[in-house]
């Protein structure tokens, strides 16, 4: 026998760029394959960015909308928790008016009766429109736009002439401005509609008679049901403790006070707490995805037994073979993670365009959904990675 | 450096439970530069040998040296660098990768020995050009005929210059004429230094061969060297 010399072998060694070459020739060798499994990880994916990233353009507009609606405004009413609602001073919106602080403030009242576009049209087709009117401030304090013609103001006052709200315009089948339509059996003139009111969509069904009318002609007394009041943004909570006070002093609990802007902040929480709930979902798919590919994988290495074989007897380590494994799963949901990127930007980009918001996805998104891509290949590759390197040479080439 | 490129001393090789033997105390050495048929029939153990000689298997006892290199005090990555610098092996089957040209498949035969991938195809050229297929370098193995894939796996198993190419019925798959084109091949190699060792059942084909071991049931039965 002779005596073993000191091992004087260069290591096997695979660089680097032929490990990435090897998994890609693999992926390449079987495409419909690859195709079918990389579809879970990129359904996941493109769902995940969808959501995330409607969400986040939609709240983007919301959040721009607030901003230019403001959240200084406050809607002053009767108190509906007391067993007899007690209605506001005829002079609410002087006595808030006068508050430090406060910029403006109007009221709105309800009237009796409805709206008809012909006296000929039968009573009972009411619209659910109600008949308000307002004091002139109330437009320019909503933030409302006019969508055609004019808001009241002291020219048309007395004249027997209505605003329409963007509900009442279209239920009237938008009627242009100087229409005459009919409050119960007085002929009113149109002078405008708004658009929609987003600090105040209960008025949108409203049709805004001008107050002189509306006292004259339609026996109103003055009295507003509801006061909306403007303030600084420092002093809103302020005002909004002592509105009650100074609207009823001997009984300031019949007055409630709501910030509009609430609401619509309100529906960005809610919406925050369903895009977790859809991210959530969409996590699932994105497992489904990594089963798939760790199922496509461990196929793969039972099905290339002899080239596992072969490339041992060429001089490769377990490791190689692992790290060939390996990276071929990671490429296959890498390629799953990029077309999903892809797939979800365009679907939120064409939500954006079709709701004409500012298209936004988060780059965290991005980095998230291509981390979660390379997470679930890598523990998807992982075991068959390890099987295929177990996998004994001889046993591999006589497969 | 030891003389031998092979050394076995009674090795032992048992499978399966019960255990059978399929090498039985097998004692044999090939010098550098030898050309050697082990011959015997099927389940003669034949197979089970090349393993061992290859380092793809580890016997259950005896002394096995490659390369001078004593396998048993190996770790599993010294032999896979063993395999990758000094063993080429010729499988009956060919082994290559329909999905590549012949002149890559035969350039994988240096992948795990780090070279860079212009070496490895300047070097691939060369070795097809010594097996004759210079001129189908580009041409997948589907578009080869048996004869030539062989050459081009033969090529794969020299292009990493190693000192000894094993090789499993290298003829099993291939009809008379290529056969003997490919032993002829076998031969201008060990002419050029490297030594070879053929697994084979064929006696006809082991008849070409100056040494011819004959192996059968595990047992060496028989050790001529000379034309027969």
């Amino acid at each position: 026998m002779t005596a073993t010399a000191s091992f004087d072998v260069p290591p096997s060694r695979l660089r680097r760029s032929d490990a990435v070459r090897l998994g890609a020739a693999g992926l390449r060798a079987r495409p419909s394959r690859i195709v079918l499994s990389a579809l879970g990880i990129a359904i996941g994916i493109a769902a995940m960015i969808a959501v995330v990233g409607i969400s986040t353009s939609s709240r983007a507009a919301l959040d721009s909308e607030l901003e230019r609606l403001g959240t200084n405004l406050l809607r002053v009413e009767a108190s509906e928790r007391g067993e007899t609602i007690r209605p506001l001073p005829a002079d609410a919106a002087l006595r808030v008016e006068r508050l430090t602080g406060v910029t403006g403030a109007a009221g709105v009242a309800e009237l009796p009766g409805t709206v008809y576009r012909s006296p000929l049209t039968p009573r009972g087709e009411t619209n659910a429109l109600v008949v308000r009117t307002a004091d002139e401030s109330l437009a320019g304090l909503l933030e409302a736009s006019v969508d055609s013609g004019r808001w009241h103001d002291r020219a048309t006052d007395g004249l027997g002439t209505v605003v329409l709200g963007s509900l009442a315009a279209e239920r009237l089948g938008a009627p242009a401005v100087g229409t005459r339509v009919f409050v119960g059996d007085l002929p009113v003139t149109v002078v405008g509609s708004l658009r929609p009111l987003e600090l105040a969509p209960d008025l949108d069904t409203g049709v805004f008679v001008d107050g002189t009318t509306a006292r004259d002609e339609l026996g109103w007394d003055g009295v507003p049901d509801a006061v909306f009041e403007r303030s600084s943004d420092e002093l809103v909570r302020d005002v909004r403790e002592r509105v009650p006070g100074t609207v009823a002093p001997d009984m300031p609990s019949s007055v409630s006070v709501s910030r509009p802007s609430d609401a619509l902040a309100a529906k960005d929480a809610a919406d925050s707490a369903f895009t977790g709930l859809l991210v959530g979902l969409s996590g699932v798919a994105l497992l489904v995805g990594g089963v798939g590919v760790a199922n496509t994988m461990v196929i793969t290495v039972l099905e290339r037994r002899r080239e596992i074989g072969l490339r041992r007897a060429l001089g490769a380590t377990r490791a190689h073979v692992r790290s060939q494994f390996l990276v071929e799963a990671l490429l296959l949901s890498l390629v799953g993670g990029v077309v999903g990127i892809v797939l979800g930007t365009a679907v939120v980009a064409a939500v954006a365009l079709g709701n004409g918001w500012a298209f936004t996805v988060p780059w965290t998104a991005y980095v998230a959904g291509l981390g979660a891509t390379l997470a679930i290949g890598g523990v998807a590759g992982v075991f068959p990675a390890v099987r295929a390197a177990r996998t004994s040479p001889t046993v591999a080439l006589t497969a | 450096m030891s003389d031998d490129v092979i050394a076995l001393e009674s090795v032992v090789k048992q499978y399966g439970s019960p255990p059978v033997t399929a090498v039985d105390d097998v004692s044999l050495t090939v010098r550098r530069g030898e050309l050697v048929a082990i011959v015997g029939p099927s389940g003669s153990g034949k197979s089970s040998l090349l393993n061992i000689m290859g380092t793809l298997d580890r016997a259950d006892s005896g002394l096995v040296a490659v390369d001078g290199h004593d396998v048993a005090a190996l770790s599993d990555d010294q032999l896979s660098a063993l395999r990758a610098h000094r063993i080429g092996f010729v499988f009956q089957q060919f082994h290559l990768d329909e999905g590549s040209a012949a002149l890559d498949n035969v350039a994988d035969g240096m992948l795990y020995s780090g070279a860079t991938v212009p070496d490895r195809r300047a070097r691939a050229a060369e070795m097809l050009d010594r097996v004759g297929l210079a001129k189908r370098q580009d041409h997948r193995p589907n578009q080869l005929s048996g004869g030539e894939r062989q050459r081009v796996a033969i090529a794969r198993a020299l292009v990493a210059d190693p000192p000894l190419i094993l090789a499993d019925e290298p003829t099993g798959n291939l009809d008379q004429h290529s056969g003997a084109a490919v032993v002829e091949l076998l031969h201008e190699l060990n002419a050029s230094g490297t030594a070879i060792v053929v697994i084979t059942h064929d006696v006809e084909l082991a008849a070409a061969l100056p040494r011819r071991v004959s192996i059968r049931d595990g047992r060496v039965v028989g050790d001529e060297r000379g034309a027969s």
